[in-house]
């Protein structure tokens, strides 16, 4: 008998455990990206504060975007709710208060990264040390769902942690899909419109396979289509495969499987399908030529409703006593 | 260089592990001498690893000042303290039969009086009592338990012998703090745990839910048992965690609950579900708005009505604080005498009570020597250290008690005993007392040892975590068994800890 508080509570608990692990691993990619491509791009920090939804935040601390700032403001800045420290502030608060329904070792593992995460973001980072922070924490995070799915029973607390994470998930593929839409800046013009500059055309693939670093998908991706990195056939893959984790079919799949075992799931259902005709009914193709942008919209605010029908059948207690229910 | 322990003064003081003549008692020999074998960097290595253990299990108690709550991680010496098994069984008889005895006297006070009407307690210490609730009055709780969990606190003074400071009855806390001890030393010394046979007490939460579910007010196999907590910001929440935890309970707050129909339920995905159990760690004054404080945000309006029809069991009951008074402390020996014909086994510290002018006079004439406390406060609050204090706080003193003498009472100062602790690479002695844990419900069950607090500073007297104490493991150890061959002789002697 799962209380509505902790079935919250572990909820948002598996969508911080998420975000921290996404962040890491978003940031990580970004900064290499920016490696690869030409000095004197346009492509700057800038976007990365934006795909990670804080872009009014950053605004109100600073004027100019800085690697320097734009890491401090995503890694360890207390005013952006985002950061990966307010993230993991908030993942270990949610697991101090269901103890109780989770193994120890979860706890310790969940205490011990934002402990160790506290301490190493109070020093300044070097460029190299903090790519190694960030793939530490990618590979706690991994390792406290490893301890959830392999140690802890798969009961209806797990069932909830496992919606927050690929609710969290879906989320940070929508926006990392809209990273693609740099390669439409003008700077990546094709050759052929003259009127535009043409520097950065060698390096839309770049782009492109970056993208799929960010849900470590490179591999996964060459493996499917045994082909080269296309625009089109990336968006397909992160928003239709049914094969690939960390892409939004698969997710809308887990949710599906997660959902049946809870009772009253079928407004949730609903909203999940409603996801599911978002990403399957659009024209890819014609998205890369335009509209991306509010197609993401579209996605996001899909996605978003999923969690608000979850709040609503479950969290909410005053809807309860509608349903009084008095077992024996 | 290591420890030495030539070098340790035990004063004027009983030492748990090393006798006056500067020797390792008995039954802790073993330990002294691996602990001397260690090398100051080994030593060094070992209090890194409780440290981390402390900090990675995160076992925090919260500390509540002006600035904000903050969470302190458990001070915590790695030096256990030890009672050897003959003497703790004594002492878990004793405890028991006091529990048995306070029990007996809670329900009696709000049933038919009997002991008032035999003037063994005058009735009227009890109603003046901060503790007394009058709603309670006619109730009958199973097994006419009402305090089914205590937290007795005992202390040994110079004499060697063990004395009882007090009982607690409304919400004793610290059994997590026990268990977590004992997870530590044992992740840090698993060695002596080969070579020594200690007696287990990770039995607790099972014991517990068992006690609790025996409470249960329907014939269910299994009730439906909760542990309600006041929430995060108590000082005690990693405690109420962790036993809901260990029991498989549901963590409740008083907004996770509903009364209906004088049934309490709780709010589930699945809608209302009925709740038989309550381990409430949310004080009597707080359980219910509608019959205590109005404005508690923490309780469940209703609560109380509940429990009056029969229809839920909380633990402890309201009302069982009565017995959790500083002044009918006194009376414990009377009440045993009294309800179970039998000798008090463990004896209180000599007290005065300054309700009775006589002893109100030599309490007053002797404030310098005495340690005065009010009947209702507990966690050390409120006390006078009279052999520590100051003219003028004596003075201040003395216009309270003739103010309201019903409130406090005296004691000579105890000189708790003292055992070693390890700062950095020596060892130094610190007073200490101890809280062993007693449950009953249907049965009954003594903690074999229990949580043992240190005082810190350099000799004081205060062991409260929230003033500077720490804790130790305690270990109940079986000396005539050799180890490596002793499971079953062990297996035993912790049945003799039950009863």
């Amino acid at each position: 008998m799962m209380l509505s508080s902790v079935a919250e509570r572990v909820y948002w608990l598996g969508r911080y455990l998420e975000r921290v692990e996404n962040t890491a691993r978003l940031v990580n990619v970004y900064a290499s990206m920016l490696l690869d491509l030409p000095s004197g791009s346009p492509i700057g920090w800038g976007l990365l504060v934006d795909i990670t939804g804080c872009s009014d935040e950053y605004a109100k601390l600073h004027q100019s975007v800085e690697e320097k700032q734009v890491m401090r403001f995503l890694l360890a800045e207390g005013k952006n709710p985002a950061s990966i420290i307010n993230c993991a502030n908030m993942m270990r608060e949610n697991a101090r208060t269901t103890r109780e329904v989770m193994p120890s070792e979860v706890w310790e593992q969940i205490n011990d990264l934002y402990l160790t995460l506290k301490e190493a973001l109070t020093r300044t980072i070097s460029r190299r040390s903090r790519q190694q922070m960030l793939e530490a924490v990618e590979a706690d995070c991994q390792r406290i769902f490893g301890i959830l799915s392999g140690g802890m029973s798969h009961n209806t607390a797990f069932s909830f942690i496992q919606l927050g994470r690929k609710i969290e998930r879906a989320d940070m593929i929508s926006r990392i899909v809209d990273v693609g839409s740099i390669s439409m800046l003008p700077a990546f013009a094709r050759a052929g419109n003259k009127q535009q500059m043409t520097v950065l055309e060698p390096y839309e693939n770049v782009v492109w396979m970056n993208v799929l670093r960010c849900v470590s998908g490179y591999q996964a991706y060459r493996l499917k289509t045994h082909s080269q990195v296309k625009g089109e056939d990336v968006v397909k893959f992160l928003l239709q495969d049914d094969e690939f984790p960390r892409s939004i079919g698969y997710c809308l799949n887990d949710l599906v499987h997660y959902l049946q075992k809870l009772p009253n799931n079928a407004e949730v259902l609903q909203a999940v399908a409603r996801v599911r005709k978002v990403t399957t009914e659009v024209n890819i193709s014609g998205l890369l030529q335009s509209g991306l942008l509010e197609f993401i919209d579209e996605l996001q605010i899909s996605i978003a409703d999923i969690h608000e029908q979850l709040n609503n059948t479950w969290f909410k207690p005053v809807e309860l006593r509608k349903s009084i229910r008095k077992s024996s | 260089m290591s420890i030495d322990w030539k070098s340790y003064s035990t004063g004027p003081f009983f030492d748990e592990l090393i006798a006056a003549s500067g020797k390792p008692r008995p039954f802790a020999r073993t330990l002294a001498t691996y602990l001397a074998s260690l090398s100051n960097e080994e030593l060094a290595r070992r209090q890194e690893a409780v440290k981390h253990a402390i900090k990675t299990m995160g076992i925090s108690f919260t500390v509540y000042s002006e600035a904000g709550n903050i969470d302190r991680e458990w001070p915590f010496d790695l030096i256990p303290r030890i009672i050897p098994l003959k003497e703790w069984q004594l002492t878990c008889k004793g405890l028991e039969q006091r529990l048995h005895a306070l029990n007996c006297f809670i329900h009696d006070v709000y049933n038919d009086g009997k002991i008032f009407k035999n003037k063994v307690v005058p009735r009227e210490l009890i109603l003046d009592s901060g503790n007394y609730r009058a709603q309670c009055q006619g109730m009958k709780p199973k097994y006419q338990v009402w305090a089914n969990v205590c937290g007795t606190d005992l202390v040994r003074n110079s004499d060697g012998q063990f004395y009882v400071l007090e009982d607690n009855l409304r919400v004793p806390s610290g059994v997590s703090y026990m268990l977590e001890n004992r997870t530590v030393t044992k992740r840090v010394f698993p060695e002596l745990f080969e070579n020594i046979e200690i007696l287990p007490n990770s039995d607790y939460p099972s014991q517990l839910y068992e006690m609790l579910a025996s409470l249960s007010p329907r014939d269910k196999i299994k009730p439906e048992v909760v542990v309600l907590t006041p929430g995060i910001f108590n000082s005690a929440y990693f405690e109420h965690s962790f036993l809901a935890q260990q029991m498989g309970a549901e963590l409740v707050q008083g907004s996770d609950l509903i009364v209906e129909d004088d049934k309490v339920y709780m709010k589930t995905i699945s809608g209302l579900a009925p709740v038989d159990v309550i381990y409430r760690r949310i004080d009597d004054m707080f359980i219910d708005p509608k019959v205590f404080n109005p404005d508690s945000q923490l309780g469940v309006a209703g609560l109380l009505g509940a429990w009056l029809k029969g229809n839920v069991a909380l633990a402890n009951a309201p009302g069982a604080g009565v017995a959790d008074d500083k002044v009918i402390y006194t009376y414990v020996p009377a009440m045993i005498k009294y309800y179970l014909g039998e000798e008090a086994i463990l004896p209180n510290v000599p007290s005065y009570l300054c309700i009775d002018p006589v002893q109100c006079d030599h309490v007053l004439k002797n404030l310098d020597k005495l340690v005065v406390k009010p009947a209702n406060e507990s966690g050390g609050y409120g006390m006078l250290m009279g052999p520590k204090s100051s003219k003028k706080e004596r003075e201040e003193f003395a216009t309270r008690i003739k103010a309201n003498p019903r409130n406090y009472m005296a004691q000579p100062l105890v000189n708790l005993s003292t055992a070693p602790i390890l700062i950095d690479d020596s060892v130094e002695p610190r007073h200490i007392d101890l809280r062993p844990f007693i449950l009953q419900g249907k049965n009954s069950y003594v903690t074999p040892g229990g949580l043992t607090r240190v005082a810190l500073v350099k000799g004081s007297y205060v062991v409260n975590s929230s003033q500077g104490g720490g804790s130790k493991d305690t270990w109940i150890v079986d000396e005539h068994v050799k180890p490596g061959g002793g499971s079953q002789s062990q297996s035993q002697s912790s049945r003799g800890a039950h009863s």
